[in-house]
């Protein structure tokens, strides 16, 4: 921690340069001998591995939009022209495509571990925040992505979605001639999709930098949830973590490859391989698969729904009401750090509040699964019991439990887990030093 | 404490495993249709490639009987020396075709037989035209049908099985063998057709537009195999799917390539981590 002490460059460039502009000291301190809690778990590489999956789709989306033509005549065409003709585009195109699942999966493992271990707890809030900030801008962009290759889930799906807004009372539909620049999804739509597809992951980029000063001001959270007290429990960044997240890239590499090379549609739909038609509805729109637990939640308020008629259907109509839930649960998501009342970070040492995160975990897995399915019986009814309990678990459970559970002892400090790994004697003496924030 | 961490990476493997494996499979279809055989292809698999003496037989059906109502508007004859022809007979096989260019130095549109480069000649000039030459129904282009109609095997489960089983599997090639080669029988008691329609079992609702395309013999194969209706769907589809998929063999090569190299390279991090984190663990 207190080995912050300015590097001495030997090359004389370097030194002209770092001392006119400290980009060089910057890195030493930042990603050098930055000090990093040495218990982390690989849990702790998916921050890393949501770094590197963004530059990889920013990088093969440059190279895609040289290629591709934003019009709705051309961009099926020029999609399959990128597949088919040009040098290794098919490669662009399959990484960028499972680029965005990858994305979601290493930043819903991301957000899950932030939230078994308490990482958004005081002192760290805001970063907590500002990653439900990225998440949301995250969805936006592979919404509007998907709708850039013009098939027929693109088009249907672009209907379906940019259709909610008008379920905002008097001013909706005027929204969305707005959000349209039409009266339907046509190629100003696709137009505006593509300008800002390109410009919404720069905005990502830039809060992500946000993100990342953010932690570099708090510094990591760890798995005992505990604060550092001193040197004797961190390392440098640089080796340890360095060595450590690029054990965790070389495994996500080759996770992320397998799909690439081997089942590049696995994850898609079949149906955006047809162009776009106005004219001929799927008989079933489904969003991409990240998106079906909030698109479940959406579902789930119908008018026969006895939690919507009985305590939400004087107020506004079910479309609205799916609407406002599914912003909602994002809403309530940034509420985190106060909905849990808890001052216990770690649920090593929470025992029941454990299941209750557990449980979410369980319950949006069902919600995304369900989120797929038909509208009908039993479907519907678990969405429904299922976007309850996304609600309940969060709002309820989770402040509830914080005051009543009684935690197990927390260590003293990291090291000391580590030096008595196993030895049953500390308990007794760190009962008293409950994390004092 | 240890058991927190254990069964909290379970559910996050489970929660990454839910979501990776699936939910690209779409809703179930409302009017259900016969589930297509499971067959045999070459180019599935980790090392699968187009068997290019299908493919080429494949063709010969897709010109001789398909090409009749339906496009392969995505693919250029060029293409088709990744099926095993030469130049000169990409050559003389284009330039059977007529294809509409111009304007010319007068102004004047003209045709001229196609040329490599050319894109698949469609037999329609637009999908009103096709409507109009076929009862009101529009035959798909057939560039990416294989793609568009993998609708895998029903659930979750079954397509995460499907995926990482080594010999691979073409749900929409399954479904396009089926369709032409197994599907047109007799439709079943109190199933209505309009003037216009047959039953197959294998389209979702059973009525389809497209009369039975295959005979038997209804193709002569210059390579001598027996032209069951059978073998001729089996042939296009595997032709269709390489219409569909023409890098497949590419990306497959290149994908084994870059898992051995990744392996290795993620087993040397290993050590590396290994190597570096030796003090610490020690303390």
């Amino acid at each position: 921690m207190s080995s912050q002490s300015k590097p001495t460059f030997k090359n004389p460039v370097i030194r002209w340069v770092d001392s006119r502009l400290p980009v060089f000291s910057y890195m030493h301190a930042e990603y050098g001998t930055f000090p990093m809690p040495k218990n982390l778990n690989y849990f702790w590489n998916f921050g890393a591995l949501a770094m590197v999956t963004l530059v990889v789709m920013i990088l093969t989306g440059i190279m895609l939009a040289m290629q591709y033509t934003a019009h709705v005549d051309h961009a099926f065409n020029s999609v399959e022209r990128i597949m088919r003709d040009v040098n290794f585009g098919w490669l662009l195109r399959y990484v960028h495509m499972n680029g965005a699942s990858m994305f979601f999966i290493v930043v819903f493992i991301h957000i899950f571990r932030g939230m078994y271990y308490g990482s958004f707890k005081q002192p760290r809030e805001l970063l907590w925040i500002l990653g439900v900030v990225i998440l949301v801008l995250m969805m936006g962009t592979a919404f509007m992505g998907y709708v850039l290759p013009w098939g027929q889930m693109s088009f249907w799906g672009a209907t379906v979605i940019t259709n909610l807004f008008s379920a905002i009372p008097v001013v909706g539909d005027s929204i969305v001639v707005w959000l349209w620049g039409g009266y339907s999804v046509d190629n100003p739509t696709l137009n505006r999709f593509f300008a800002l597809h390109y410009l919404f992951p720069f905005i990502i980029l830039g809060v992500v930098m946000l993100h990342v000063v953010a932690l570099h001001v708090t510094k990591s959270n760890n798995p005992d949830g505990i604060d550092v007290r001193g040197p004797q429990d961190t390392v440098p960044f640089h080796p340890y973590f360095t060595a450590k997240d690029s054990v965790g890239l070389g495994v996500f590499l080759i996770v992320f490859a397998f799909f690439v090379f081997f089942a590049p549609n696995y994850m898609g739909h079949p149906d955006n391989y047809i162009q776009a038609d106005p004219l001929v509805t799927p008989a079933h729109i489904v969003p991409e698969w990240y998106f079906l637990g909030f698109y479940a939640i959406l579902r789930s308020f119908t008018d026969d729904w006895w939690f919507f008629s009985w305590f939400l259907s004087w107020i506004m109509d079910a479309k609205l009401a799916g609407v406002l839930a599914m912003f909602g649960a994002l809403v309530v998501l940034a509420l985190l750090p106060w909905l849990d009342t808890s001052k216990v970070r770690s649920n090593r040492y929470r025992p029941i509040n454990k299941w209750i995160v557990i449980s979410f975990a369980i319950n949006f897995v069902i919600l995304s699964w369900v989120g797929g399915k038909p509208a009908e019986e039993p479907y519907v009814s678990i969405a429904q019991w299922t976007t309850l309990y996304y609600f309940f678990s969060l709002l309820v459970l989770t402040p509830l439990v914080g005051w009543m559970e009684r935690p197990r002892p927390l260590p003293a400090s990291i090291s000391e887990p580590v030096l008595k790994a196993g030895g049953g004697g500390m308990a007794g003496a760190t009962a008293a030093k409950m994390e004092k924030s | 404490m240890r058991n927190a961490f254990k069964s909290a990476g379970l559910v996050a493997a489970a929660a990454a495993l839910v979501g990776t494996l699936g939910f690209a499979q779409p809703a179930q279809a409302a009017g259900e249709a016969a589930k297509p055989p499971q067959m045999e292809w070459s180019w599935t698999g980790p090392f699968g490639t187009f068997d290019r003496a299908s493919a080429q037989r494949g063709l010969q059906v897709y010109t001789q009987v398909c090409a009749s109502c339906h496009g392969l508007e995505q693919v250029a004859y060029r293409n088709l020396t990744d099926i095993g022809y030469t130049e000169d007979q990409v050559k003389e096989f284009a330039a059977q075709f007529e294809v509409e260019d111009g304007p010319n130095e007068f102004g004047e549109m003209f045709f001229r037989p196609a040329e490599p480069s050319d894109k698949f000649v469609s037999p329609f000039p637009n999908e009103q035209a096709a409507r109009s030459a076929n009862g009101g129904a529009y035959p798909p282009d057939l560039s990416l049908i294989i793609k568009n109609r993998a609708h895998g095997f029903g659930g979750i489960g079954q397509n995460f099985l499907a995926m990482l089983q080594i010999k691979g599997f073409s749900s929409g090639a399954d479904y396009m063998h089926a369709l032409l080669g197994l599907g047109y029988v007799d439709a079943p008691e109190g199933v209505d057709l309009l003037p216009g329609q047959w039953y197959n079992e294998y389209m979702p609702g059973g009525a389809i537009a497209m009369p039975p395309p295959l005979y038997p013999d209804g193709v002569e194969y210059e390579d001598g195999t027996e032209a069951t209706v059978e073998q001729q769907a089996y042939d296009v589809a595997t032709f269709l799917a390489w219409a569909s998929e023409p890098k497949l063999e590419e990306r497959k090569q290149t994908g084994v390539k870059v898992l051995i190299f990744l392996a290795l390279f993620t087993g040397l991090l290993i050590a590396v981590k290994r190597q570096t984190w030796a003090d610490v663990k020690k303390h």
